[in-house]
């Protein structure tokens, strides 16, 4: 890595993003104009679980008042192909129901009319007759023979099926002092962006070309998904983003289906149609991060060493298994020993479908699930042994000495130092005291307990490690896949401005400011002086599959792209200003809006007259320095393909997260009060320490919400139990604390600022950490999320006493 | 008053942000789909549309009110502030909306108008807030981005600066 | 989300109103802060063909002491009761639940007697007009008649409203000197609707207790001066009485736990404030 020197980043500066948005002038895909004669779609849903579609009737819908058309499955089917599903199976799924509906809130047809009032009176006067079949939604039963096929191409329900081992796992297993083991259920949530999914879609049949603005944030990879399904080349899908987006958290990844439907929509049609998803719809049918049922074991030595590790992980994905799924599963793949050096491991990954909502991505990804069984047994190896908890997650680290780190299941830990950022925890955050606090508790009669995690936060996502679901053999049929290009472009106008561009979609993260801090330093301008541009536009602008906006590779990997295009512009403007400004150009520097000489700062040239030079005496400027625009591409080397031995580097960088805290339950209640929540990263790099901060409490309230609130739950038929926001609970300003943040920064050799990730950590450090707490309160061996005070309460109050037996 | 007929529209009046305005609605409009989609201001955002997360908040007649839940027709004659009201001048910002500015209180931005709308109330009323009391008001709001902490410490700023210099606001 | 058609009217006059609901029939609806109302509507489970809007009958907006007790016209928005200086004196009970109903945003428009209208079984307002033995004022063209609360409702979401009758007043009666009077709620989140809800009122010989969000609707109960196992027994009974069902937010066996416990300390704290 080379030492960059910062002035602006690292400084937590206003955002260039507030002004606009604390004003009401924001520009959200609703907000923006349409052109005359746009349509509004709504959708008619299935309230079935499962069932097939006999008919459907939309003879008066067609007719109602205001509706130009109305669309169902077989007009889909017509004019498109299925999207292509996450594993090589014989499968089907589209984007509308086929035939058959597989999860209550299914689209079944599309009204089109004049406003979406209309459209919802339209949808009424649709008819549909179903044949309602049996429902699975326990991923358990699905693995069970004996229920049909919910794609009959599958043959069963299990979508997948693969076994891994690393090391010696059987022998580690054998000598072990002690095994112990925990099997997690972990529930169905969502991050819920406050703004839903929204879209305007066009065909041009002349061209036979789409063109759609969603408030869709990537993977890009999916561009290829939808446009196969459209039936066009790629160039002639024209995906845009609007300028701002309200939330994403991974969710509005799921917008690609509706995508490529109301492109579809509007080509029938013949004129532009615009959907905006209800809250409604949005909780029933966006997209759900997975449930998972997940049993763990551990080899351990008598003194806590865990030896090794035995997964077997059940992935429920739902009705369908879309692109990228299951990927939920393989994001964790290399880091499925966390924080830990544990060098044997074997894994059995299954995938099952369920008639629920399909699932897709959600802030952390694969990490709530996965940690949540890991630092739970972290937990019960030090209960069962009766050693400090504290003490068996020490024993364990990785050893500071040892990064880079090359972990058992493939994963390369770029650097840390785990025991020095849990060490300072303990001491910054007052963990002594807090052992006080639940000794002084529970003296007087409290519930009190402790939790602790240790996680590794991977960031910036390998586009291979998906195909860790594939054999090698298959895998060597495919072509290998991996990396993860990052791209942004830095362009200079006429009057010397710098703009800059990149396919980093954000949603608030304040990726124009920070780019901005990025490109300032580089080029010696204030942030002020650089305009950047975030909307986005598959047909104008540089981008890869790995553009968007997830795997929380902004800071690591496109802010590293747009460090290296400025610096790539520089090195042109330098050998251009060292020519005017006779000296060497490695003796220009950048600095107070002035290309000048080192050591003699009269001898200077004004940046914008440098940075207008290309466009007004091209003449003038050698060839290999005309300085007008710079996009640059950028894939670590790092991120390499699955081994023949299924090792995978699934992500690039790896930051690490200690969290602690104290939590009391109201014994009358059950309710949970958290008494105290520290939580120390390490992010490398920070470049805008008011937005890790952001990062950090943003996911700490999202996790305290699935540890404690939400779940997507879903009665034994079927149904879908959580339709609104009275009953799918985020947790307000009463129900979040104020969490202690630390820091310690080792800079991640492999990223051009040294910077990772930060954004997902705490969604999967704190629903295990506040579980380890309530467990260590209630003494429970088991606890399973959300924890309800009803569930609580039951281990407080025992069985019920009664004289009588309730009505 | 005369019935207004369910498939016909009238003309609704109302003062928005200190301006009279007017357009036409049908009875079943919502507050919110006429603020934006009619009279263009669509500062005002639509979450949930069932009034609970809040990011609709407008303040009728002087106190903060969920837009969702309000008829268009019900605000005729009404005065309606929004939050393209609160700034005193283009390219300027409000105490408020400054402090949020400074300590980071918004990310996306989308819940953020409903959030002004309500503190813009409160800290009239309540010049000296504690963080308690504040947290069961801002209970009414849901901000998925900044989990509240920096929320709560630009309200507490501001409530000291506006104590400072009233006149600002 | 959107509603379904309807006309509306604003209404001018009492009579006005009362026109509307005699010629809508159960298809009329009356609106007035449309805090329940409107998402019923933008949900479509709510198909009126008729809106009367009272929020413009002056008439309605008092908040009055008539014959002890505090009659609450329909106009007047849970705010404005809780602004209203004399409500914790006049009632110590009401100014303790009112707080709990919904948020600050939601109370700025919601109204008295719209809570009592919908007849949410786990709302405050109910709960409260039932705990003190309240009144509901009904009318409609020509007829006139007020309904005890223990009359009034009758089932989830249902009262003994009928359909061309509108809610004029809410009455709650007003403190008894030496009685105590207090009021705690358990629900998942502040704000949300109760899990469960007690109102109790000490008197001097015995004890009123009033319990929501359990049964369809709320439910009261009378104990003499009893303690100790006595009122144990007496809470269990009144416990498995009620038809505690399991939800999504907790089980039936969690409801009537809390029936038993916080029902207990809503009661030991009405008889402290009674002292």
């Amino acid at each position: 890595m080379t030492r960059v020197a910062t002035r602006w980043c690292g400084q937590s500066i206003e955002r260039v993003e507030d002004g606009a948005l604390l004003t009401g002038r924001g520009r959200f895909i609703d907000d923006l104009g349409i052109r005359s004669g746009t349509l509004h779609a709504a959708i008619l849903r299935s309230s079935h679980a499962h069932a097939k579609i006999r008919t459907i009737d939309a003879a008066a819908a067609r007719k109602a008042q205001g509706v130009a058309a109305v669309i169902t499955g077989a007009d889909v089917r017509a004019v498109s192909a299925s999207l292509v599903a996450g594993v090589r199976a014989p499968i089907e799924c589209w984007p509308i129901a086929v035939d058959r509906v597989r999860y209550v809130g299914e689209p079944v047809a599309v009204v089109l009319a004049a406003s979406r009032y209309l459209a919802e009176d339209a949808l009424e006067l649709v008819n549909v007759g179903y044949e309602p079949l049996p429902a699975i939604v326990d991923p358990l039963a699905a693995l069970d023979s004996k229920h049909p096929a919910l794609h009959e191409g599958l043959g069963s329900n299990i979508a997948s099926e693969r076994s891994f081992r690393y090391g010696d796992p059987e022998h580690a297993f054998a000598r072990a002092a002690h095994r112990v083991s925990v099997t997690i259920r972990y529930p169905r949530n969502s991050c819920t962006p406050i703004e839903t999914y929204g879209l305007v879609a066009e065909y041009d049949a002349s061209e036979d070309t789409y063109d759609v603005l969603a408030n869709f944030m990537g993977p890009f990879s999916l561009h290829a998904v939808m446009a196969r399904a459209l039936k066009v080349p790629g160039n002639r899908l024209r995906l845009r983003t609007p300028p701002d987006s309200g939330g994403s958290f991974g969710v509005k990844q799921g917008i690609f289906p509706y995508i490529v439907l109301m492109g579809v929509a509007a080509r029938i049609a013949g004129r532009p149609v615009k959907w905006i998803e209800d809250r409604l719809e949005h909780l029933a049918a966006s997209v759900s991060a997975t449930n998972r049922c997940t049993t763990l074991e551990a080899a351990v030595d008598g003194d806590g060493r865990v030896r090794a590790l035995a997964w077997d992980q059940l992935e429920d994905v739902g009705a369908h298994i879309r692109a990228p799924e299951p990927a939920t599963l393989y994001r964790m793949h290399g880091n499925l020993t966390g924080a830990y050096d544990i060098r044997h491991v074997s894994v059995r990954n299954r995938v099952v479908l369920t008639n629920k909502t399909p699932t897709g991505l959600n802030r952390g990804f694969g990490g709530p699930q996965m940690y949540y069984a890991l630092e739970r047994l972290m937990q019960r190896v030090a209960v069962e042994l009766k050693l400090d908890p504290i003490d068996v997650i020490r024993k364990n680290l990785v050893p500071s000495n040892a990064f880079p780190y090359r972990t058992a299941t493939g994963a390369t830990l770029d650097s840390g130092d785990y025991a020095k950022a849990l060490e300072t925890a303990l001491s910054q955050g007052g963990f002594a005291e807090l052992r006080e606090r639940q000794q002084s508790a529970r003296a007087q009669g409290r519930i009190y307990g402790i939790g602790l995690t240790a996680a590794v936060e991977p960031s910036v996502s390998n586009m291979g490690y998906i195909t860790t679901v594939l054999t090698p053999e298959e895998r060597r049929k495919t072509g290998p896949k991996n990396g993860a290009q990052a791209t942004a472009t830095v362009s200079l106008d006429p009057l010397g401005g710098v703009s800059v561009h990149a396919a980093s979609v954000p949603q608030g993260q304040g990726h124009r400011t920070v780019l901005a801090q990025i490109v300032a330093d580089a080029l010696g301008l204030k942030p002020s002086d650089i305009r950047v541009v975030a909307d986005f536009d598959t047909a104008k602008d540089a981008w890869s599959i790995a553009s968007g906006n997830y795997s929380s590779r902004f800071a690591a990997a496109v802010g590293g792209a747009a460090h290296l295009a400025a610096e790539k512009m520089k090195a042109k403007l330098a050998r251009t200003a060292a020519s005017q400004l006779n000296v060497a150009a490695q003796d220009i520097e950048f600095t107070g809006g002035r290309a000048r000489a080192r050591g003699n700062p009269d001898n200077a040239i004004p940046f914008s007259r440098l940075a207008a030079a290309s466009h007004w005496s091209p003449g003038l400027v050698a060839e290999e320095n005309q300085a007008l625009r710079e996009t640059v591409f950028w894939s670590p080397p790092e991120l390499t393909p699955p081994t023949e031995k299924d090792e995978i580097n699934s992500s690039l960088c790896h930051g690490f997260i200690f969290d602690f805290c104290g939590v009391e339950i109201d014994r009358v209640t059950g309710a949970v009060r958290i008494d105290k929540y520290v939580t120390m990263h390490d992010c490398g790099r920070v470049l805008h320490p008011g937005m890790v901060a952001g990062q950090i409490t943003g996911g700490f309230a999202q996790a305290l919400g699935a540890a404690l609130y939400e779940e997507y739950a879903y009665s034994p038929d079927g149904a879908f139990l959580s339709g609104t926001f009275a009953d799918y609970l985020l947790p307000t300003t009463t129900e979040v604390p104020t969490p202690l943040i630390l820091h310690i920064e080792t800079p991640s050799p492999y990223t051009p600022l040294g910077a990772k990730g930060v954004g997902e950590g705490n969604c999967m450090s704190t629903p295990v950490c506040l579980a380890n707490a309530v467990a260590d309160a209630l003494g429970l061996a088991s606890v399973d999320l959300p924890m309800t005070p009803a569930k609580l309460a039951a281990h407080i109050h025992g069985a019920e006493k009664s004289a009588r037996r309730p009505v | 008053m005369p019935r207004l007929t369910a498939d016909a529209r009238y003309r609704v009046h109302f003062e928005l942000n200190g301006r009279g305005v007017e357009a036409d609605a049908e009875p079943r409009m919502l507050l919110t789909d006429f603020l934006r989609h009619d009279l263009g201001m669509t500062g005002t955002h639509v979450g949930c549309e069932h009034g609970v997360c809040g990011a609709c908040t407008v303040q009728i007649d002087g106190v903060p009110a969920r837009a969702c839940l309000t008829l268009a027709v019900q605000a005729n004659g009404a005065k309606i502030r929004t939050v393209e009201g609160l700034a005193p001048a283009p390219g300027r910002l409000s105490v408020l909306q400054d402090a949020f500015r400074r300590h980071h209180a918004l990310q996306c931005g989308f819940c953020t108008a409903g959030i002004l709308m309500s503190l813009d109330y409160y800290l009239r009323h309540h010049p000296d807030p504690n963080e308690a009391d504040l947290r069961k008001y801002l209970g009414g709001h849901l901000c998925r981005c900044t989990g509240y902490t920096p929320i709560l410490a630009a309200a507490l700023d501001a409530a000291e600066k506006l104590r400072e210099a009233p006149t600002n606001a | 989300m959107k509603p379904v058609r309807f006309d509306y009217i604003r209404a001018g006059t009492l009579a006005e109103a009362h026109a509307g609901l005699t010629s809508g029939g159960d298809d009329a609806r009356i609106i007035a802060g449309g805090q329940s109302l409107v998402p019923m509507l933008s949900m479509r489970m709510a198909r009126p063909t008729l809106l009367i809007d009272i929020m413009h009958l002056p008439e309605l907006t008092k908040i009055e002491i008539e014959d002890d007790a505090i009659r609450v016209g329909a106009g007047v928005r849970q705010a404005v009761l809780l602004a209203w200086p004399e409500l914790a004196e006049r009632q110590p009970l009401l100014a303790a639940a009112l707080p709990w109903v919904g948020h600050a945003q939601t109370r700025s428009r919601g109204t008295v007697c719209g809570s009592v209208a919908h007849a949410d079984p786990s709302a405050e307002i109910p709960l409260t007009l039932l705990a003190l033995k309240g009144t509901v004022e009904l009318s409609s063209q020509g007829t006139r008649r007020r309904v005890a609360a223990e009359e009034f409702f009758t089932g989830l979401m249902s009262t003994a409203r009928q359909d061309d009758e509108m809610i004029e007043a809410a009455e709650f009666p007003c403190r008894v000197a030496g009685h105590g009077y207090a009021f705690h709620e358990f629900a998942r989140r502040h704000g949300d609707f109760a899990i469960v809800a007690c109102a109790a009122i000490a008197r001097h010989d015995g004890v009123r207790l009033a319990i929501g969000g359990v049964s369809d609707y709320p439910v009261a109960r009378d104990f003499p001066d009893i303690d100790g196992d006595a009122l144990d027994d007496a809470l269990d009974r009144l416990a498995c009485d009620l038809d505690a069902r399991d939800d999504l937010h907790a089980t039936a066996d969690y409801r009537r736990a809390l029936v038993r416990r916080l029902g207990r300390a809503t009661i030991t704290e009405a008889r402290r404030c009674r002292a």
